[in-house]
């Protein structure tokens, strides 16, 4: 039990601002508990305690959260580094909120679906699960900051435990990966610390001393000159344009995504790019609202490029891993669309999106790592006719596809329907644009199943499974007599999303009412007036 | 009454669901239970029916909010129903044809490949009705929208469901894609309601209609965009290539999704959206043309099939057509599209499921080559199927007659001569190769000599063709009498066009004739019995070879390869399609990512560091830091002379 940094010395609003203070917490101080855990059944019981225990804290926050209250809630500031204005500051606005439930939500259900695998040698269970929680807590901290400095190492401090979940846990091409992932997200941020400390100067000119407080800023910048706006923007898109990422800085994605242990990618293309995006909304248009409006035109044809240049690419991939990692890529486009499209319809489609998105594609990773797990290869080319011997398996793919071709009665349809409906009325070319991504994403969806599940059994992964030992290049899972169907954990581990995926496909309105009066705020910047 | 027809939505839908998420436990009873939903919903539908005919005519509308659907500002999406006759009369449609089907697909799916899997196919028979239900019942676009991408999922499915084939997973995969091309432009009809309107729900788009909202430019494209969603669902050229490929499913879904409910999803939609058409001339000329260009061209590729199913398919095509050019005549044909969809719905799905009593009874072989004089050992399937045609082809009192003779004579009577000519012309020129093609099928089946008796089906089986179970024949049975009576009962006394007066309208009357309005019936049945005659000229007086004739003229070669639909589609999207994805996935691979990595590697002084990361990691960590340091600064200096 930790209870010492529960009252901070500066409280604005002290009713349940200590719930994200724990929220911060249980997962930093667990993660370094279970570091030192040397029993792995212990390690991965704690783990999943931990992540639980999150979850449910989430539950008040949730609840403590008002719709209709202020800008940012349940916040709390304390000094850090007085000198330049820095402050220990945590605060939540809908949109926040509604991506730390997010990451609440899925932490349970990765560690659920790492449960069964197998590390590389010598490899320590309790230091996986470890990290796993200590980036929970960077991620926390990510969205929960409401001091742009603060935000800033918490943005980099992820990284450190994704590099060696990535670099230490992966696949065969770990290390390249994992540096290539280190190397584009530390040049994003370094560039984003320039701006950091350029918003530090123009405040220290305006206001007599420098703050890095995010509300100050807000305020004070908005009010800057275009081309100062236009210089600190920039800084902040880069960064956050290689984390979301957009078409064309996304090649690191998906080598990380491929060579990433499944349940770590999840928490990649669910979560830690949604950073990306987030950013977009919390920092870009509420600071920079003039070069936000100056640069949308160029933000959108990223966009729609992104998107039509996704789809493309994921059609052509032949590694599992890198076809979601692909398909995210589109998806992320028309996150873009959506934000930079400025509408209350679009840019709540898009913050719906980000939170839709983590369930959809996340369980189409998941459920392609249990299709790996089955027969040794990442590959496509090895599979053909997998529901045959895996109905259940067949089925549970084709919801995850289905919803990440945006089909209606998924939750993603909401988001695109809202996406493209927001961003017509005043960017109709490049909505009618983003709706060839539509076409595009039932053709990758629906070949990939035809390909991995459809017609007779075939493929040497499935074949070699079945036949027995040397069949196949991996010996592990060649040995297996057969291959079965889904087991209890990972029935447990893929309901809650196949759940949630159809309930908020009918009543998303949870959600939109959560982050919609944030939303709003977050246009009223950008537009004066608000609306379309 | 109107208040709970969300339980006909939620019947099939947790059937689907019981049987879906049941899995094997639900096997014993599957079918059983799939059957009593819809049979459920139709006498729901019935109670609605009766409840609303006695109704003065505004009262016969009526719309039931369910929940907030996705409320985003101004954006208000209501998931509700609305209950008007046009909605009852489909809802009988699907329900009661679907029921019939739902039974008979007991005894069809019990002998098919996969038998354990009879109660999923139920599960999936049963989510088709619940989507085609929420495309009719719904009380906005968007809603629509919903039914239409559903009923296109279960379409999916269900073509896809003989797993052991190829070809049916990419006949599944190419239906879901052609549909979504049409899809696109419903979702951007959609876009420019809200943007015009701010809403997408029914009354308000219309309401919007009526008083000018839209300018004339703004309801061209909401009638093309809506026109080109319809296509897609109904086979209409140019996106009718997958429905043909769609045969690859079990008979039954033909029966229901292929020619009975689903592909008339399109007539069903440019008839709701009537005032969008009544008020856009131009756009409904668009839709005429379609309709008519599309009747003809499968009456032509119809001519030259020897696969029964693949023959009824185009057949539907074109009776589609029909429908497609009657909603396009605006007043003059909004009721008259949906009478021949009714009519078509009773004898099409019964045609379908003679076809497959006699592929049941054939070992499943589709080549009518193989077929011949299988009337005498089938005789309930033969009736039923002899009246179905008989409808079909238009003669009277058959259904058929009293539908697409009223849809012929109001092409006939449009105000401009040269329209009513042109696509008089081509209904009546529809007509007539009906005839012959509808004729040839019957004959090469059902008569003339036994062409199986010799030969052996192509999984090494004799053929041994015998009547189909009771609970096959029963609904083809009740299909054939409705084949019978519905033109009849719908056509005189104008019934049907004043039950649906208050959705779409009066029908107007032309008193604008090229040919007199007393000839044209005779006429029509006159063309009709001429590719009767043909048909017994050329097919039913000589023998039927084994294997198609070769080589034939130029037209029959076209007409048997789709008179190239295909080649177009694999020539100009297909292939290119390819190319540019394995262009892109090589320029991302070599290029974008080289790029990438080379400026990383410029950073830290060599490419080959970036590969050997273990060592060179902490140097080029050194050396981002540098780069990174050396535009901060940059960014600075910017920031304070700008």
């Amino acid at each position: 039990m930790n209870t010492a940094p529960v009252v901070p010395a500066v409280t604005t609003s002290p009713s349940a601002s200590f719930l994200l203070w724990l929220l911060l917490l249980v997962p930093l101080l667990g993660g370094i508990a279970v570091a030192f855990l040397r029993d792995a059944k212990t390690a991965k019981l704690a783990a999943l305690g931990i992540a639980l225990l999150e979850f449910v804290l989430v539950i008040p926050t949730w609840i403590a959260y008002d719709p209709a209250g202020s800008r940012i809630q349940l916040s709390s500031s304390m000094d850090w580094i007085p000198n330049f204005g820095v402050h220990l500051a945590l605060g939540v606005d809908g949109i926040s909120l509604v991506m730390i439930a997010l990451i609440g939500l899925l932490m349970p259900i990765v560690i659920g679906s790492s449960w069964a695998d197998k590390l590389p040698e010598g490899r320590s269970v309790g230091g996986f699960y470890a990290l796993l929680l200590v980036m929970q807590a960077g991620m926390i901290g990510v969205f929960a900051a409401t001091d742009v400095f603060l935000f800033y190492v918490f943005f980099e401090a992820v990284l450190v435990p994704m590099y060696f979940l990535i670099g230490r846990f992966g696949g065969p091409r770990r290390q390249y990966a994992a540096v290539k992932f280190f190397l584009y997200s530390l040049l994003g941020g370094l560039i984003m610390l320039g701006s950091v400390i350029g918003l530090y100067v123009v405040s220290g000119d305006k206001l007599g001393s420098g703050t890095l407080d995010w509300a100050t800023l807000t305020t004070v910048i908005s009010q800057e000159s275009q081309a100062t706006q236009t210089w600190l923007f920039l800084g902040f898109f880069v960064a956050f344009a290689i984390k979301a990422p957009l078409v064309p800085l996304h090649t690191w994605l998906p080598d990380a995504a491929a060579e990433a242990p499944v349940g770590v990618g999840v928490l990649l293309v669910g979560i830690l790019d949604k950073i990306g995006t987030y950013g977009f909304l919390r920092y870009c248009l509420p600071m920079f609202p003039a070069a936000s409006k100056d640069l949308a035109p160029l933000v959108l044809v990223l966009g729609v490029a992104g998107l039509l240049y996704g789809a493309l690419l994921a059609t052509g991939q032949n590694d599992m891993k890198r076809f979601v990692a692909y398909t995210s890529i589109a998806h992320f486009g028309f996150i873009a669309v959506g934000i930079f499209a400025f509408s209350s319809q679009s840019v709540s489609g898009a913050v719906l999106y980000m939170f839709n998105h983590g369930l959809s594609t996340g369980m189409l990773f998941l459920v392609v790592g249990m299709v790996i797990a089955r027969g040794g290869s990442t590959l496509i080319s090895d599979y053909g006719g997998m529901a045959k011997l895996t109905p259940l398996l067949g089925g549970l793919f084709l919801v995850a596809g289905l919803a990440g071709l945006s089909l209606p009665g998924t939750n993603s349809f909401v988001s695109e329907f809202l996406v493209l409906i927001g961003a017509y009325p005043s960017r109709p070319v490049f909505a009618i644009l983003a709706t060839i991504g539509m076409i595009l994403a039932a053709l990758y969806v629906l070949w990939a199943y035809q390909r991995i599940m459809h017609g007779p059994v075939r493929g040497d992964a499935l074949l070699g499974a079945l036949k027995g030992p040397g069949a196949v290049a991996a010996p592990e899972t060649a040995t297996r007599q057969g291959i079965k169907d889904l087991d209890a954990r990972e029935i447990a581990v893929l309901t809650p999303l196949v759940v949630l995926i159809i309930v908020l496909g009918f009543y998303p309105a949870p959600i939109l009412d959560v982050i919609g009066p944030s939303v709003e705020a977050t246009l009223h910047s950008v537009i004066p007036l608000g609306g379309n | 009454m109107a208040g709970a027809a969300w339980l006909v939505v939620a019947f099939p839908l947790l059937g689907a669901l019981i049987l879906l998420v049941g899995g094997k436990r639900t096997n014993a009873w599957g079918h059983l239970l799939g059957c009593a939903t819809i049979a459920a919903s139709f006498v729901y539908g019935l109670i609605l029916f009766f409840s609303t005919t006695g109704q003065e005519e505004a009262a016969r509308t009526s719309e039931v909010s369910l929940f907030s659907w996705i409320p985003v500002d101004q954006l208000q999406v209501d998931f509700g129903l609305r209950i008007d006759p046009l909605s009852i009369t489909f809802l009988l449609l699907i329900t009661g044809v679907g029921f019939l089907i739902h039974v008979y697909s007991i005894g069809y799916m019990a002998h098919e490949p996969g038998e354990n899997d009879r109660r999923r196919f139920f599960g999936y028979f049963n989510l088709f009705v619940a989507a085609m239900l929420i495309l009719v019942l719904g009380n906005g676009f968007v809603t629509l929208y919903l039914g239409w991408e559903g009923v296109g999922l279960a379409s999916y499915l269900l073509i896809g469901w003989y797993t052991d084939r190829p070809s049916a997973a990419t006949a599944a995969k190419k239906a879901f894609l052609m549909n979504r091309v049409g899809d696109v432009g419903l979702a951007i009809a959609i876009f420019i309601m809200f943007k015009v309107v701010g809403s997408t729900q029914y009354t308000a788009v219309f309401d919007g209609v009526a008083n000018g909202a839209f300018s004339s430019g703004e309801l061209v494209a909401l009638t093309l965009l809506l026109l080109l969603g319809a296509c897609g669902k109904s086979g209409q050229f140019p996106l009718q290539a997958w429905l043909p490929d769609a045969m690859e499913g079990p008979t039954p879904v033909s029966a229901l999704i292929h020619a009975a409910t689903m592909v008339t999803a399109g007539v069903y939609l440019i008839a709701r959206s009537n005032p969008i058409y009544t008020a856009s001339p131009d756009g409904r000329l668009v839709v005429v043309i379609i309709g008519a260009v599309t009747l003809v061209i499968g009456c032509v590729i119809g001519c030259a099939y020897d696969d029964i199913k693949k023959v009824l398919a185009y057949s539907t095509v074109s009776q589609i057509g029909y429908m497609i050019l009657a909603v396009g005549l605006g007043p003059f044909g909004y009721a008259l599209g949906i009478m021949h969809l009714l009519t078509h719905g009773f004898f099409k799905a019964g045609l379908f499921l003679g076809a497959g009593s006699v592929m049941h009874a054939m070992n499943d072989e589709v080549d009518m080559r193989k077929y011949g004089g299988l009337a005498r050992i089938m005789p309930v399937t033969f009736v039923t199927f002899g009246l179905g045609y008989l409808a079909l082809i238009g003669v009277p009192p058959f259904s058929g007659f009293f539908s697409k003779d009223a849809i012929i004579e109001a092409a006939l009577g449009q105000d401009e001569t040269w329209r009513a000519w042109v696509f008089g012309g081509a209904a009546l020129l529809g007509a007539a190769l009906t005839a012959f093609y509808m004729t040839r099928l019957v004959l090469m089946t059902f008569f003339g000599e036994k062409r199986w008796k010799d030969i052996k089906s192509s999984d090494g089986r004799e053929f041994h063709p015998h009547e189909s179970p009771s609970v096959m024949t029963i609904p083809m049975i009740v299909l054939a009498v409705g084949s019978v009576g519905a033109g009849a009962f719908f056509a005189i006394g104008d019934t049907f066009t004043e039950w649906l007066a208050p959705t779409v309208g009066v029908l107007e009357e032309s008193h604008h004739h090229v040919i007199p309005h007393a000839v044209v019936p005779w006429l029509t049945v006159g063309l009709s019995l001429l590719g009767v005659l043909l048909a017994w000229l050329f097919v039913g007086r000589k023998r039927v070879p084994l294997s198609k004739p070769e080589p034939v003229p130029f037209p029959v070669r076209a007409a048997r390869a789709d008179l190239y639909g295909n080649h177009f589609n694999e020539l100009l999207i297909a292939r290119p399609g390819t190319w540019l994805t394995r262009a892109l996935v090589y320029i991302d691979n070599k290029w974008v990512d080289g790029l990438v990595n080379g400026t990383a590697a410029l950073l830290g002084g060599s490419s080959g560091r970036l590969r050997r990361a273990q060592t060179g990691f902490v140097r080029s960590y050194a050396l981002s830091m540098l780069g990174g340091s050396i535009l901060l600064i940059a960014a600075l200096l910017a920031v304070r002379f700008a």
